[in-house]
């Protein structure tokens, strides 16, 4: 046996192999979950929160992490709902007002760190606090929406043979997905990110544009935590302030499960999306299954986030000792 | 970096750190004083105070608490947001043990306790064991702890009448509610042992330089155990409070947000999340800064969602004052126009 693995891709892998022993654990025990109907629930039902792990696998590469993602989600998807219903505006106005919103505050927030040198943990904690206020100020019960044009785009989806439709907010999340592994693996901006991540001090000695990087970084984040609060709003056609609770928490479980180095510089766009398959698994086991409660979700995301982080640890201490030594024999 | 951090920290601490969160302090009770009618005014009632003051003191007693836990840990160059969590669990263990069991009131106190030192001593594990990042590693524990906490309550909001336990919340000892008398004894204690003891220096210097310290003696281990510890006891303390507030333990509410407001606290006190140097005192002026700015907005009959957007700006404005680039920055704009 001679299959020799790079050391940074067992993460991943073990996440691919932790996400397929459950779906078929899973499947041998409820015939009816390996349907493809259900796989594209996994799909329908996560779409927010995938593409608010997308933006934040980005924030946690470069080294950072971004806590105002669940209530930009909510601060979004009132804002939307509010600007239709009660402003009159035209849904994709209010789309795109919402989706410069979020990223002006993304911007703000990468600004913050940046220039003043403050904790990415504190200034978005500031901006959780802030969105969700806002989110409130607006309004505080749940806003339906009735447009029309609105209803007609959330309807809008391509049917497959057996009744399986497949509405427009996956292809939303399947293509912010493409483009994140384009983003992330093949442009200058993506080396910039993993570069950044991997060691800041580094990346300003190679005259790498640090501070736009980490700059456009939060507001990337912040852009896609407002689509994802867009997507929100079509999945539940209403807003509602105090939706996303500890929406940051799984956007930052999916990642770590999917294999990203909470320190940075090291991790795949495409870890996050299994890492949020694994999450919609676990979720709809627990509704299949019907004696287990809601709450054991949460303890199983718990559990995974801590084996794939002693995982991390195990990789990242067993890399340091080997490295003095591949010096020694160079 | 680690010379620009000792830097920072001997030259801010002290009296003159203390006076910009006592300035914000007096901002807001001055404002009160303009504009709320009443605010100062404390009566007697059947031997009991009662008053805008003593209220803002007890409401503000989860956050003081937990502010309490969080600077050491902070000092430390930690973070712990799982006190939301344990506080929830706390609570709920308490509740559950009054229905369900009817055990007698040392035990009811005893048990949430312990099993909060043992949930910090779990964070503490993983940060001084196994080297895991203090956020993360206490993240594991906010996120499946409101999962347990609701295990043990089956989802359900579980209450309960007990006299004797529900003074804890809402007692009164010679006058003054007995959560005032809790928090003084926890914040003496531990301002004494911090103080008085070669405790408080050990905790800066692991804080400042985990290298050196050991260096020196040092068992960084050991201390990073202790504050975890530290801060789960406090969290369970507060859950406690919290729960016999309420003749209840909501699993699902109990210390929702509480881990940021106590974040808040401490920071707002002057205390750096960097580690380092801590004040005690700070933290306890920022939990009540936090707790009389609701109060004052809830008084002007501001709905309650509006005070995190305050919240918000004013952590902003005290974070640009702590920045060293930002004061450097004014700084220089008022040098330039000196001739």
């Amino acid at each position: 046996m001679k299959i020799k693995i790079d050391r940074k891709y067992i993460p991943v892998i073990a996440t691919f192999l932790v996400a397929l022993l459950l779906y078929c654990g899973v499947g041998i025990r409820y015939p009816g979950f390996m349907t493809f109907r259900v796989f594209v629930n996994f799909f329908i039902d996560n779409a927010y929160l995938g593409i608010a792990a997308i933006g934040m696998t980005f924030v946690i590469l470069s080294g950072g992490i971004d806590l105002s993602v669940g209530s930009m989600v909510a601060f979004t998807g009132v804002l939307t709902a509010f600007l239709i219903e009660k402003q009159g505006l035209h849904p994709l106005m209010a789309i795109v007002i919402s989706l410069g919103c979020g990223s002006l505050i993304g911007y703000v927030m990468g600004c913050l760190i940046h220039y003043f040198k403050s904790a990415p943990f504190i200034v978005t904690l500031t901006g959780m606090f802030f969105c969700r206020g806002l989110a409130n100020l607006i309004s505080l019960e749940s806003i339906p929406i009735y447009n029309p044009v609105f209803k007609s785009f959330v309807r809008l989806a391509v049917e497959l043979p057996g009744r399986i439709k497949i509405p427009a907010i996956v292809f939303i999340f399947l293509l912010v997905f493409i483009a994140a592994i384009y983003i992330a693996h093949f442009t200058k901006f993506g080396r910039n990110v993993y570069a950044l991540g991997g060691s800041s001090q580094s990346a300003l000695l190679m005259g790498l544009p640090v501070g736009r990087t980490r700059i456009a970084v939060y507001a990337l984040s912040g852009f896609l935590s407002a689509l994802a609060g867009v997507v929100f709003t079509m999945y539940t056609s209403a807003g509602y302030g105090l939706s996303g609770l500890g929406m940051e928490m799984e956007a930052i479980a999916s990642v770590v499960i999917g294999g990203t180095l909470l320190t940075g510089g090291v991790g795949y766009v495409a870890g996050t999306l299994v890492g949020v398959l694994i999450q919609a698994i676990i979720q709809t086991f627990i509704t299949f299954d019907g004696t287990l409660s809601s709450w054991w979700t949460k303890i199983a995301i718990g559990l995974l986030l801590l084996i794939f982080i002693l995982l991390q640890r195990f990789i990242s201490q067993a890399s340091r000792i080997s490295k003095p030594t591949e010096t020694v024999n160079i | 970096m680690s010379i620009n951090k000792t830097n920072h920290t001997i030259n801010n601490h002290g009296f003159v750190t203390l006076i910009w969160p006592l300035m914000g302090l007096a901002a807001i009770l001055l404002f009160n004083l303009f504009f709320t009618p009443n605010f100062f005014h404390i009566e007697i009632k059947d031997s009991h105070l009662y008053g805008s003051l003593i209220d803002i003191l007890n409401r503000a007693a989860p956050v003081i608490l937990i502010s309490i836990g969080m600077t050491l840990v902070i000092a430390t160059a930690g973070i712990d947001i799982s006190v939301g969590s344990v506080i929830a669990i706390s609570g709920a263990i308490a509740a559950s043990l009054i229905a369900k069991t009817g055990a007698p009131l040392l035990v009811v106190v005893t048990v949430p306790l312990l099993i909060s030192m043992i949930l910090g001593a779990w964070n503490g594990f993983l940060v001084s064991a196994i080297g895991v990042q203090p956020i993360i590693a206490s993240l594991i524990l906010m996120v499946a702890g409101r999962g347990i906490a609701q295990l043990i309550t089956d989802g359900q909001i579980v209450t309960f009448e007990n006299k004797a336990f529900e003074y804890i919340g809402n007692g009164f000892l010679f006058g003054i509610p007995f959560t005032i008398t809790i928090i003084a004894l926890v914040f003496g204690v531990t301002q004494t042992l911090t103080r008085k003891t070669a405790l408080g220096l050990f905790i800066e210097s692991v804080g400042c330089n985990p290298t050196a310290s050991r260096f020196s003696g040092i068992s960084v281990r050991s201390i990073k155990q202790v504050v975890y510890i530290f801060s789960g006891f406090c969290a369970g303390v507060a859950g406690l409070i919290a729960a016999a507030n309420i003749k209840g333990a909501d699993s699902n509410n109990a210390g929702d947000g509480l881990e940021l407001d106590a974040i808040l606290a401490v920071v707002i006190g002057g205390n750096s999340l960097d580690g380092g140097k801590f004040s005690l005192t700070g933290s306890l002026i920022g939990a009540l800064i936090i707790q009389s700015l609701t109060t004052t907005i809830l008084t002007r009959g501001v709905p309650v969602e509006v005070t995190r957007v305050v919240k918000a700006l004013v952590v902003v404005a005290v974070f640009l004052a702590q920045s060293e680039t930002f004061r450097n920055s004014i700084r220089a704009k008022f040098r330039r126009r000196t001739p």
